[in-house]
């Protein structure tokens, strides 16, 4: 199952960290669902949830056509206070390797500043990360945000 | 994030002596704030605790609150459930930190007072003193009795799974509390299945806890806030709607049958939230399949006053904790829920369509978004007023939802309760 990982491939996995957290941050939610695979998981949901095997999560999304529907969410239904937000990932820790599927977990803290307003923490945790290769490039087959912020600041409208 | 908001001195004195006037200091004032603690959420009004599937075994707890205090929801060992105040009864420590786990005591950590599940006081080190050079020195006094020294216990209701509790032991029954249209409400989802626990979200909002019964006591913006809504017809103003509440109109319920098909012109004219070309990418996040349950609505939000939130639209079903924490923010913490015998499908659906709810969801998220707004223009004049006659000026059920006559009728029991 473990299989070796090769420093090139960890290269370009870097570089797909790299390019989500620029792309989220930047406010490019058209190309945020491209980072993904068609029947891609993605979720967002609390560590309590996941810690005890509840299925709920905050986010909860099937396919790349629910981030794309989330896309048009954010910006055309969702009412909601405009702000910037920031994320620092630390390098990803490979779980293991298994015929062209790598499995990851990176630290995350997300910040968020609002118009007018001190820069605060938005949301902590980790990503624990499927990723293959479609056509040459690394995408998310799924993406499981596990947050440990016991609290969210009101309400979290762009993806983590 | 939390620090209190500075109040600009306000004068609380209530516009006029109807309900469609409310002054913005009722969202603000730190005395009327505390005055509502103590009248609604610790005394005679039955508060949210949780869900009995939380606590299947005996020894098991989870923690809750009561308006601004912490209490543990147990099951004890004859299968009851019990409601203690997590407050020591030596020294005051709020002993138990852990959110939920099973215990066969609670032992406070600051000196080791041991209580059993029942919240009685069964230990006390040292309490007949130390043996030194043959004597007993120091201890509890002679006639110390650890009878009656336990953890307060509160008055305790469960119906159809459901747990409530109150400080006050004089309260009528729960059945009494919610009067018999809201309690058929209420018992039209906890019918005595078995209740399976999702899982939780946890907001903190930055509003007056009010607002957020409020939210769910107005039909009249969920077709104009939510694009959902309006463009899904899950609510708007082509679904038939209807308002009800208890006898004192405290607690409501807005029910409301989903409009299939695209809505006639003047439903939809000038809301800039319809959205006649959008459709879903995939689809299964709306995959809407009617339970014989529901016995033809397709949505009924009950407020249970002061506390609790009950959700089922649709497929997904919620229960929404108000947990007020100042008079500026308020906890809502959503305890998502299906039944035992529902199939994986049924559950796959109500996790779904949970996107729809909670923190981040397509009509939820904005509710929140907008209390914040409120709030924020409370705060800067606590004397203005809301305008509140959509509908006239009484409270009277009604049938449609341009009408914010749950609020006013929220209102009147407000201002009888709190003297005002
Ligand atoms: S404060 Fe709890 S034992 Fe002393
Ligand atoms: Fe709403």
């Amino acid at each position: 199952m473990n299989q070796a990982l090769e420093p090139l491939v960890y290269t370009e996995l870097l570089q797909l960290y790299a390019e989500y957290t620029a792309t989220v941050d930047a406010g490019n939610w058209d190309g945020w669902p491209e980072f993904f695979t068609e029947d891609c998981v993605y979720k967002l949901q609390p560590r309590e949830n996941h810690e005890r095997g509840l299925p709920l999560a905050t986010l909860h999304f099937h396919s790349k056509g629910m981030l794309q529907d989330r896309v048009y969410g954010i910006r055309e239904t969702l009412f909601h206070d405009p702000y910037y937000q920031r994320h620092v990932v630390s390098l990803p820790r490979v779980l293991a390797v298994d015929r062209g599927r790598w499995f990851l977990e990176a630290n995350y803290a997300v910040f968020r500043t609002k118009l007018g307003e001190i820069s605060t923490v938005f949301n902590v945790g980790r990503y624990l990360d499927e990723v293959v290769r479609v056509d040459g490039a690394l995408k998310f087959a799924s993406r499981f945000c596990i947050y440990d912020s016991e609290m969210i600041p009101n309400a979290i409208i762009y993806p983590i | 994030m939390n620090d209190a908001p500075i109040t600009l001195p306000s004068s609380p004195g209530w516009p006029g002596d109807g309900v469609h006037r409310v002054p913005y200091w009722v969202y603000t004032d730190p005395d009327t704030y505390r005055r509502e603690l103590e009248r609604f959420y610790y005394a005679g009004h039955w508060c949210y605790i949780g869900l009995e599937a939380e606590i299947p075994h005996p020894g098991d707890f989870r923690r809750s609150v009561v308006g601004e205090r912490s209490v543990i929801m147990v099951r004890t060992q004859d299968g009851g459930v019990r409601v203690l105040e997590n407050v020591c009864a030596h020294r005051g420590a709020q002993f138990c930190r852990e959110r939920q786990g099973n215990r066969k005591e609670f032992v406070c950590p600051y000196h080791q007072w041991a209580y059993d599940l029942e919240g009685k006081l069964r230990g006390i080190p040292y309490r007949r003193g130390i043996r030194q050079d043959g004597q007993l020195n120091g201890g509890m006094p002679a006639d110390f009795q650890m009878e009656g020294r336990g953890l307060t216990s509160l008055k305790v209701a469960v119906r159809g799974g459901v747990v409530f509790a109150s400080f006050d032991h004089s309260l009528e029954s729960f059945e009494d509390y919610l009067g018999p249209t809201i309690l058929s409400y209420f018992d039209r989802v906890f019918d005595g299945r078995k209740l399976k626990i999702l899982g939780y979200n946890r907001q903190r909002i930055p509003g007056n806890w009010k607002l957020m019964q409020e939210n769910i006591k107005d039909p009249y913006h969920p077709g104009l806030l939510h694009s959902w809504f309006v463009t899904f017809g899950l609510w708007r103003a082509d679904s038939k709607t209807s308002l009800k509440m208890d006898p004192h109109k405290r607690h409501a319920a807005m029910i409301g049958v989903r409009s299939v098909g695209k809505p006639a012109g003047d439903v939809v004219s000038g809301v800039t939230s319809y959205k006649a070309d959008m459709s879903l990418r995939d689809p299964r996040q709306l995959d809407i399949v009617p339970e014989e349950w529901w016995k033809g609505p397709t949505a009924v939000m009950l407020t249970l006053f002061p506390s609790l939130i009950i959700q089922q639209q649709v497929n997904s079903l919620s229960m929404r904790h108000i947990q007020p924490r100042g008079p500026g923010v308020f906890d809502f913490v959503w305890t998502h829920f299906a039944f035992e015998d529902d199939s994986d499908e049924m559950i796959q659906r109500r996790l779904l369509q949970a996107n729809l709810f909670g923190p981040s969801g397509y009509v939820s998220a904005d509710d929140g978004e907008v209390i914040e707004f409120s709030q924020m223009g409370f705060q800067e004049k606590p004397d203005q007023q809301c305008l509140l006659e959509m509908g006239g000026h009484d409270s009277e059920e009604a049938t449609n939802i341009a009408s914010e006559t749950l609020i006013r009728g929220m209102y009147q029991y407000w201002r009888r309760v709190m003297g005002v």
